[in-house]
């Protein structure tokens, strides 16, 4: 009943949006002009990464054995397992939200939490073509400075939150 | 990002010639995941239209330029884990306001929370991952960026 009732309201505040966005266009309301032609850009520069993303996806659950991510990535892994998945996340493109369903694939495939999260920050700031960016306007000092303290934190909160939630038998529960 | 078309389509290309039948269950399983999480990507790019229009860059730039660099961190680190930007707007903006004499710690502070907070993916995050997860893993990543800042303060000279 619940799960009913957020649908509804979410499937209200959409389709808002949408009679919101129509009516700026026609009646030339600049504001809601704004956020459409926001909208639009956003959402073209995802649709361009998104569908890659899930067919790789895709093939990674079908082809890669949960056996193997589990000896790897999973409880019984060292500490190469945190290299890997930094190495996996420097090749990742877009944003966090191509992060997240990646994420999610590994960690139903047996990896531990603690390297789960490590993929995430790592994803958030070690992406290799971001970092080349970043060098180019920031310069290379600024680059190597915050990678050298970053990718250590990262590690180690994602050590300790993994433990303290695997201490307590939480299991990641999507939508929860 | 031809890269990403060239190697998927590879990726597919060789899946399809060692086994058909598992190729078509992956591109199954893609469409099923990328329409099950549609709505919450959806809810993030409405939320993202809506936020980038209230909070511009030039307000961005505004405040960064703050002369007090406490206040300067303030600004920065709530702008970065509020609004969302591509890496290719995000750092010529801040090499615009280095120019301007913007403090290399601040910046740090907002690009790190930019690319490591999310606000604003929240509805996908908690897809994945749950209301709890995601919260603690946002708070963390922040005070994570803060320290960094501060990092960078140091080796910059600029504290």
């Amino acid at each position: 009943m619940m799960k009913m009732q957020k649908k509804t309201i979410r499937f209200l505040a959409m389709s808002a949006y949408g009679v919101f966005l129509l009516a700026s266009f026609l009646l030339g309301f600049s504001p809601g002009k704004q956020i459409g032609s926001n909208f639009f850009s956003f959402s073209i520069e995802m649709l361009k990464i998104l569908p890659c993303a899930f067919v790789l996806i895709g093939l990674f659950e079908v082809w890669v054995k949960k056996e193997k991510v589990e000896r790897h990535l999973g409880r019984e892994s060292g500490f190469i397992a945190y290299v890997w998945v930094i190495l996996l996340a420097g090749t990742t493109v877009g944003g966090l939200y191509v992060a997240f369903p990646v994420a999610y694939s590994l960690y139903n495939k047996g990896t531990k939490l603690s390297v789960v999260f490590t993929y995430i920050g790592a994803a958030a700031i070690c992406r290799i073509p971001m970092t080349i960016f970043e060098a180019s306007f920031m310069g290379l000092r600024f680059s190597f400075i915050r990678m050298m303290v970053s990718v250590p934190l990262v590690i180690i909160s994602s050590i300790w939150l993994g433990n303290y939630l695997e201490k307590r038998n939480y299991k990641i529960m999507a939508g929860k | 990002m031809s890269y990403l078309y060239l190697a998927t389509g590879l990726a597919v290309l060789l899946s399809a010639i060692m086994d058909r039948k598992k190729t078509l269950v992956a591109l199954y399983i893609a469409g099923q995941k990328f329409t099950a999480t549609l709505p919450a990507f959806l809810t993030m790019l409405i939320l993202v239209s809506i936020v980038l229009f209230v909070v511009p860059d030039t307000m961005i730039s505004h405040y960064l330029g703050n002369d007090n660099k406490f206040i300067g961190i303030v600004c920065a680190s709530s702008f970065g884990s509020l609004t969302l930007m591509p890496g290719f707007v995000a750092y010529p903006l801040c090499g615009i306001l280095l120019k301007k004499g913007v403090s290399y710690m601040v910046l740090a502070a907002f690009t790190t929370t930019l690319m490591m907070v999310g606000i604003l993916t929240y509805p996908v995050e908690k897809e994945y991952f749950g209301v709890k997860v995601t919260i603690i893993r946002n708070v963390v990543s922040f005070f994570i960026a803060l320290l960094i800042a501060l990092v960078i303060g140091i080796f910059f000279g600029e504290l």
